[in-house]
């Protein structure tokens, strides 16, 4: 059993023994049931840096989204020397540590592919340099290069047509979320013995490739760990042994981010679960009188500023997709333990007060693991949060912790994965109303005119019947299924290869588990389509080709979003249909196939590559976002919405379903008081009814508009709403996305 | 209305105008909010005259609603339940007591929003009236103007009656929330409101008091039904109005 004094004070023997955060959580941290009156303001530092920070947030906006971009060196754990939000405020930094040289600098990372970096930095006026372009272009290939060098031809005009998008071969997947507190807990050290010891392990006698990959890829860990011990070297810290008090645990823990954030791109770059770990740490020094309240949440506050300073270089069909600069700092709070204790600790209150302290922000992505058994007390300080800020999101903690157990991390924007025990292989999503358009034109396009799925008979009749469709539609998505997973693993396989997260594996078991997370796009709008089909009748009005272009459709016909069996059934069996079909594929790594309903902000593209639809929805416009119902859809309020999409098993879509609702204030209730209860009242409902995700807004259409307007107002700059399982500062989108975001806005009409 | 059930004993049924699966500020906490058809009243600020007109919308048994509405149950927390509003519930009062009579067999909380403007101590009224009494939690109340002659001008009908309403469920003890619409240049002068303020003194079973500020969102319906609307031009009352509004009536002090 290792031994630090720097465990002095803290019980318990397992994790002692090997890696395990989990059993150090479980045997030493002190719950709390008691409200926010503990909680101190800012101090004078905090002031001070934030106020920079937003100088420097204003200075990027005007620039044009980018305040400064790497073009000479390749981004890595130690090729900065060190880098403060502020060389004059330096001192004043409880928490340090830039993923360059300078705050919101651009890294140059080419790993995922030299042409994308590139175009990251001539897109907002950098030149990239020439010998970079040489040396990954001729010495070393990308991973954007070795995927499409064996993507089939099939694959390429699936791609191109958008059945399949947002695939993860521009863009590093992201979401895989090292478990950083490892850390502070063991230090680098103990961390590097223990990839040692697996190392030996697994030399054996007959050895295959698969060994070979496995050892190759626990030696570049080793070689991340000891470069992390470096880099932390540079500000002038030596993280070999464990963390020995408060702040640094919290800024040892941060260097394994920043490891992360230095060497990798991904979509979702998560925090993952910190809160009631670093409550440990916390504790111990303010019990032993070492540290105060206020220098407590300096200490948080610092930490989270830090998150919110994260940016990548990205390219701008990556911000089509996922629009405002988002990362995906995601950073989970409360929850409850296996042992039926909430894990909700001052810590907790601490995060969230983050909010008030330095105000709304989009980073992190603020993830509250809710159950209606928290401590009230903790309900309702969130609660009053979100009506304050609309920049928390909600996830169903009693669906997720039978599945992940009790201390899983959020990893992108809603999904979950067990820290430091499982990754996940990031699958974007396939576009299943396209897919039913292609079931009645036989696989042809009718955007393109290509054929581009299997030649199936089309649909020929005048009017649709739903026996048929159904027949048609099964035999293409099976199609679309097969040829989504097959390249899904081309994708996985050369990111192995050719950016391998070597500094988030390093902070992961060697005996990982992984899942391999497809997703669903137009999800409400097949559901409807189905339901006109089956319940009115919908005429097919076809163009001189003979493709369904327009569908008239004749009387009424139950929608989703209104609570009403009939029609919700249809979402059920959609999504099951699907997944079953995934779960017949071979998955890379022999990795656990899942599925999601979250869209992000890409509901607006995907709906521009996506025909009309026999739910009325016209060509061109957005979808409706994760499994939220389609606008206009909703007769009966908002619980009536809230009760269809709580009747999609969550183990159907164990990646998640994201449901993002906007409430006026006035609808919420008359007072504030009011509102963060019954709001309280409406997550309690939702959650008791085995609902995954809810992201929350509280904000009246008129905000929004003025804010469209005139977004250089003050009290606009930091307007935060939630989208989609992510929040975003409303002024970053696109005006598209603006109009979509308020056309359905929302909840609170009279 | 009645309609044969499938017993063929008649069942009672009520004209339903629309339903709200959330409430919010309609009785505490989190609501089930049923609004009847059917109003007798004719208010000039109405913002949903779409409700006036009675024998309209959709014809729902007292079961059928209560199936829906039970859906929401795991929302409503220690304090929520259903309201009946409207559009004028009174005015179906066999059937609103059917129906509170069947929720408080369940054990759900039950709120009547009235305008009272139907309320009688006349037979056959007044006896249905005291059986509602016994399955309502909470009465809505609605002063629109304390003054008779202003009363009559801005509602087209008496407040006689309304505020005989209010002392009957104050001698009873039923808690009331009275709410008043604040129009400006109709009922939110100073001395209309103090003298409204002086009336609630002598109710005792008075809960709370709410302030509803006039707002315009329903102008639409108006036009959509092909009338004009009698308020045109009045604005929203300021933020200083509302606050006077609010102290005066809650605390009877200018």
């Amino acid at each position: 059993m290792a031994h630090f004094e720097q465990w002095t004070g803290f019980t318990g023997r397992n994790w002692k023994d090997s890696v395990d955060v989990r059993n150090f959580i479980q045997s030493n941290y002190t719950p709390y049931e008691g409200n926010e009156v503990f909680l101190e303001g800012p101090t004078e530092a905090t002031n001070q840096l934030w106020n920079r920070l937003q100088e420097l947030q204003r200075a990027e906006r005007a620039n044009g989204g980018v305040l400064d971009m790497e073009t000479e060196v390749v981004s890595g754990l130690t090729v900065y020397g060190p880098g403060y939000l502020d060389e004059k405020l330096k001192e004043k930094e409880a928490i340090v540590g830039l993923q360059t040289d300078q705050p919101l600098k651009r890294a140059f990372m080419p790993y995922g592919g030299i042409a994308m970096a590139e175009k990251a930095c001539t897109t907002h006026g950098y030149q990239p340099s020439e010998k970079l372009h040489e040396i990954f272009t001729q010495y070393h290939k990308t991973h954007n290069q070795g995927v499409f060098d064996i993507y089939t031809p099939e694959m390429k005009k699936a791609r191109h047509n958008k059945i399949i998008t947002g695939l993860p071969d521009t863009y590093g997947r992201g979401r895989i979320v090292g478990d950083y507190r490892r850390v502070a807990l063991y230090g680098i050290d103990f961390l590097i013995t223990r990839k040692q010891y697996d190392f030996d392990r697994f030399a054996r006698h007959g050895m295959n490739g698969t060994d070979f990959r496995l050892r190759e890829e626990i030696a570049d860990q080793i070689r991340a760990l000891k470069e992390i011990k470096e880099m932390a070297q540079l500000y002038g810290f030596d993280i070999s042994a464990p963390a020995k008090n408060a702040k640094e645990a919290v800024q040892w823990l941060y260097f394994g981010y920043l490891a992360a954030i230095k060497t990798q791109n991904g979509a979702a770059m998560s925090v993952g679960r910190i809160s009631t770990f670093l409550d440990i740490y916390l504790e111990r020094d303010l019990k032993n009188g070492v540290l105060t309240e206020s220098q407590a949440q300096e200490l948080i506050d610092h930490l989270v500023m830090k998150f919110r300073m994260v940016k990548f270089a990205r390219v701008p069909s990556y911000n089509e997709l996922f629009s405002g600069d988002p990362v995906w700092a995601t950073l989970s709070v409360a929850g409850l333990g296996q042992d039926g204790r909430s894990m909700v600790t001052k810590t907790d209150y601490r995060f969230l007060h983050t909010l008030e302290n330095m105000g709304p922000s989009p980073e992190p992505n603020l993830t509250v693991l809710y159950s209606s058994r928290l401590p009230e007390n903790f309900k309702n300080y969130a609660a009053l949060i979100s009506v304050k800020t609309s920049s928390i999101q909600y996830e169903n903690d009693d669906v997720m912790r039978p599945v992940w157990g009790d201390d899983y991390s959020i990893c992108c924007c809603v999904s979950a994965t067990e820290t430091g025990k499982e990754i996940q292989f990031f699958g974007a999503r396939a576009n299943l109303a396209k897919c039913l358009l292609y079931a009645i034109n036989g696989g042809i396009d009718v955007k393109t005119k290509e054929q581009v799925g299997p030649a199936y008979r089309p649909i020929t009749s005048e009017y649709l019947d739903y026996e048929e469709v159904m027949e048609r539609y099964d035999a293409m998505m099976d199609w679309l299924s097969k040829l989504y997973v097959d390249t899904l693993n081309m994708i996985h396989y050369m990111h192995d290869k050719y950016n391998y997260e070597a500094a988030e594996m390093a902070l992961i078991d060697t005996d990982v588990r992984r899942t391999f997370a497809t997703g669903i796009a137009g999800f409400s709008h097949v559901v409807d389509s189905l339901s006109a089909i089956k319940y009115a009748k919908v005429r097919v009005i076809r163009d001189k080709d003979g493709l369904a272009v327009d569908f008239d459709t004749q009387g009424e016909f139950p929608r989703y979003g209104n609570d009403d069996d009939r029609v919700d059934e249809l979402a059920v069996r959609l999504l099951k249909m699907f997944m079953h079909k995934l779960k017949k594929c071979h998955t890379y790594r022999n990795s656990e196939p899942t599925t999601s309903i979250l869209t992000i902000t890409s509901n607006v593209v995907y709906g521009k590559a996506t025909g009309t639809l026999p739910n009325g929805r016209k060509a061109g416009e957005p979808l409706s976002p994760g499994a939220n119902p389609s606008y206009g859809a909703e007769k009966n309020g908002l619980l009536s919405s809230l009760n269809s999409v709580a009747k999609l098993p969550y183990e159907l879509a164990l990646d998640g379903i994201s449901n993002t609702q906007t409430i006026s204030p006035d609808t919420l209730g008359s007072m504030d008081e009011e509102r963060k209860k019954n709001l309280v009242r409406v997550l309690d409902g939702y959650f008791d009814k085995g609902a995954h995700h809810l992201n929350v807004n509280v904000f009246g259409v008129e905000k929004l508009i003025n804010a469209m307007e005139h977004p250089e107002k003050p009290e606009y700059a930091n307007f935060t709403i939630r989208v989609s399982g992510y929040a975003v500062k409303f002024i970053d989108l696109t005006r598209e996305q603006q109009m979509d975001v308020i056309s359905r806005t929302c909840h609170g009409g009279m | 209305m009645k309609k044969k059930s499938t017993n063929k004993r008649e069942v009672l049924t009520g004209w339903i105008h629309s339903l709200e699966s959330f409430g919010s500020v309609d009785g505490p906490g989190v609501r089930y909010v049923i609004f009847f058809s059917g109003c007798a009243m004719r208010c000039r600020f109405c913002h949903n005259p779409d409700t006036w007109r009675q024998r309209a919308g959709t014809p729902y048994t007292a079961d059928e609603l209560l199936q829906k509405a039970v859906r929401y149950r795991p929302y409503w927390g220690n304090n929520g339940g259903i309201t009946a509003s409207g559009g004028e519930p009174l005015l179906q009062i066999d059937f609103l007591t059917e129906l509170f009579q069947k929720a408080k067999a369940q054990g759900i909380h039950t709120v009547l929003d009235t305008s009272g403007s139907s309320y009688t101590k006349e037979e056959p009224f007044f006896g249905k009236f005291q059986k509602l009494m016994q399955y309502t939690d909470l009465v809505l109340l609605d002063i629109k103007h304390i003054d008779e002659i202003c009363h009559r001008e801005l509602t087209g009908q008496s407040n006689q009656n309304i505020l005989e309403l209010a002392r009957d469920l104050s001698d009873r003890n039923k808690p009331i929330w009275i709410r008043h619409v604040l129009v400006p240049e109709h009922s939110d002068e100073d001395i209309w409101l103090l003298q409204l303020r002086e009336f609630l003194d002598t109710l005792k079973s008075v809960e709370r008091v709410e302030v509803l500020p006039y707002h315009t969102l329903g102008v639409y319906k108006w036009k959509e039904l092909g009338m004009e609307y009698p308020l045109e031009g009045i604005e929203p009352p300021s933020k200083e109005r509302i606050e006077n509004a609010n102290r005066i009536l809650k605390t009877g002090k200018k």
